[in-house]
């Protein structure tokens, strides 16, 4: 339906059909409630704004390395990728869909979410919020019932708000640099608490607060990819075809002293820079500017490693 | 809002087989222009939905000279707009004619 | 409605709480028909960052690890979450995530979890808390919220006057209880009579084990949320449709 989008193209540039176009094996794509079914915001006129045939998310099926896989796609370029009414329980249906295995011998094990989102979208946000709330809870039923959602962020509009706690509830996360990741964002930071607390106009600063690099370095991330649509269909897969990690006690007393751990160590740090030196990496002051070549071989070197999530 | 609706006749029908196709995005400054089969022989359809008011006028003119260039008939464009520039409108319409005619 | 007052109708067969220096409340009680109870909770207003929600996370993960299966009981009335820089850089999205996810892992080991939302809650800390249990009971004093009206009015360009008329005749934006009690997120709403708090509580307690998240269907009996149960339920009939074929 849509062109072909070389797998070498930029991930950050793409539109979200571009991005699964690129991310599923060719032409393996099958949409579910597709723009021509016109399920449009219902609130967004009273705003006067224009929608979008989609709501700004693309979900279905498709084969990711020959195996099922099903997959949602929010497009940061409308509306900021927010989770509206119809847009969020888009995402919400396709996770029921994997966690009931409805589709019987060849039901999908994997759910990819290529998240590219401010959050919750304001016009409607008590169905956003809701959504966001819903989706969380399936991805936690899905993950039971023994699959794997997998985030992948390196959009725009980054993973903010809800979306930002939805991407720390899957099983495995994939960042880009661009892959901002945060509840509030820096704007609404500086508004509630000043310029002092926050400069969001500081860029480099935003970058090592909440960017794709610092999450990787300390736990937030499980792959750090360059920002090219073939480096992520390759950390998918790979995290694909790992076996599910169950999703028990065991697993979130794991992620629990991960978690205090951190608080332990880096409790006290206000830039990425202390958490950075503590690491006794060379240079900290430059992790924002390495190339990614040289950033990877450090991520390669210095990332935890873990399923604690 | 505002919504605007244009019927046309084509010199022909579009080539290709592709059913459907959706390019670009509901943005400041952009549009998204959903493209459909429909059986109508050589007539055309353009659906508008549009967040900039009053400007039937520059509309009618540029689907008119699209479907004097690419000769879309049997399809229906739908469009939603966020305020996108005319040229911009026509490079969009033709993109989806394109991507209609060389669908599989 | 102070704390005391809720504990004291709630839970007429006794309790015993301790609340530390982040409002973070842990204690056990007892209903009035004598179920045993975990309590936990956030109060005082106190916004939820990272050293709130890995302390909150910890007495709800080591309940289930304790393994007697009482329900547990929480009590919130925070604000929205912590606003600060040092949090967002230690992840907190990992930290309302992990608490959400130990609510959710409460419910999928069998143990009952009960919101009861008596003062603020906005946000994220709203998604982390309240909204992460299985049935959510509002009393008076109940503020849950996603953003504030003039924040609001502030990223959508209009004007609060024109905001404030809209949320008149739809439920799907502005703060309150009876907006998001209409789209489903509240199951129940209690008056300001607390004498019969304990008799609801209990009646709560006494239900099945259903714990299906029907928010959404909710949501749409209300008349609140008409599209959300709907649009879900058409993508996953799609999803599981298509592959039969």
């Amino acid at each position: 339906m849509s062109a072909r989008v070389p797998e070498r193209g930029s991930w950050l540039e793409a539109s979200a059909r571009a991005r699964v176009a690129g991310l599923l094996d060719a032409n393996s794509f099958t949409e579910f409630l597709g723009p021509e079914q016109r399920e449009m915001s219902p609130h967004l006129s009273l705003f006067d704004l224009p929608r979008a045939f989609d709501d700004g998310v693309v979900v279905g099926r498709g084969k990711l390395g020959g195996r099922p896989v099903f997959v949602a796609a929010q497009d940061g370029r409308f509306m900021g990728g927010t989770f509206g009414e119809i847009s969020g329980s888009k995402i919400v249906g396709l996770l029921r869909a994997a966690r009931d295995g409805a589709a019987g011998d060849d039901a999908p094990r994997t759910v990819l979410l290529l998240l590219d989102t401010g959050g919750v979208r304001l016009q409607e946000a008590n169905a956003g919020e809701l959504a966001v709330s819903e989706i969380i809870r399936a991805i936690a039923e899905a993950r039971r019932a023994g699959i794997t959602v997998i985030a992948l962020v390196g959009g725009k509009a980054g993973a903010f708000g809800g979306g930002g706690i939805i991407t720390a509830c899957c099983s495995r996360i994939v960042v880009s640099r661009h892959g901002r990741i945060s509840v509030s964002g820096p704007e609404v930071i500086e508004t509630n608490q000043g310029i002092e607390e926050f400069d969001s106009k500081d860029r480099a600063l935003v970058w090592r607060i909440t960017g794709g690099r610092t999450r990787w370095l300390t736990g937030g991330a499980d792959r750090y990819v360059a920002d090219e649509i073939r480096a992520f269909r390759e950390a998918a897969m790979a995290l694909g075809a790992e076996d599910a990690a169950p999703f028990d006690l065991f697993r979130l007393q794991a992620e629990q002293s991960r978690l205090e751990q951190r608080l332990q160590v880096d409790g006290d740090s206000r830039d990425a820079t202390q958490i950075w030196t503590r690491r006794g990496l060379d240079e900290p002051e430059r992790v924002g500017d390495m190339t990614e070549h040289d950033f990877v071989v450090l991520a390669d070197r210095e990332a935890p490693n873990h399923d604690a999530r | 809002m505002e919504t605007l609706s244009f019927s046309l006749r084509a010199e022909r029908v579009l080539r290709g087989t592709g059913r459907q196709a959706i390019v670009g995005v509901v943005a400041s400054g952009n549009l998204e222009v959903l493209a459909e089969r429909i059986e109508d022989g050589t007539g055309c359809r353009v659906e508008v939905s549009t967040a900039a008011e009053g400007f039937g006028d520059v509309w009618k003119a540029v689907v008119g000279d699209f479907v004097e260039r690419v000769s879309p008939g049997g399809v229906c464009f739908s469009i939603n707009d966020g305020g996108a520039r005319p040229d911009t409108v026509m490079l969009r319409l033709m993109q989806a004619a394109r991507v209609l005619e060389s669908a599989s | 409605m102070t704390l005391d007052e809720l504990a004291e109708a709630l839970f007429t067969g006794g309790h015993a709480l301790e609340q530390d220096d982040l409002g973070v409340v842990a204690g056990n009680a007892t209903s009035g028909n004598g179920v045993e109870l975990r309590v936990v909770g956030i109060v005082g207003g106190r916004p939820l960052g990272v050293d709130a929600a890995i302390r909150l996370s910890r007495i709800v993960l080591e309940h289930v690890a304790g393994g007697n299966g009482a329900p547990l009981l929480m009590l919130v009335d925070t604000q929205s979450q912590k606003m600060a820089r040092r949090d967002e850089l230690l992840g907190l999205n990992e930290y309302l995530a992990h608490l959400s996810k130990s609510l959710a892992l409460a419910s999928l080991e069998g143990v009952r979890t009960i919101g009861l939302l008596y003062g603020g809650a906005a946000a994220g800390a709203f998604i982390a808390t309240a909204l992460s249990t299985e049935r959510l009971v509002a009393v008076p004093g109940a503020e849950p919220s996603v953003m504030d009206l003039p924040s609001i009015a502030r990223v959508t360009k209009l004007p609060l006057e024109r905001l404030k008329e809209m949320a008149g005749t739809t439920p799907i934006f502005a703060p309150g209880l009876d907006h998001l009690a209409a789209t489903g997120a509240v199951a129940e709403c209690w008056d300001a009579d607390r004498s019969g708090y304990a008799a609801r509580l209990d009646a709560l307690l006494s239900e099945g084990g259903e714990v299906a998240d029907r928010r959404d269907e909710l949501g749409a009996e209300r008349k609140g949320r008409l599209r959300a149960a709907e649009i879900a339920r058409r993508v996953r009939g799609e999803a599981s449709g298509r592959a039969r074929s």
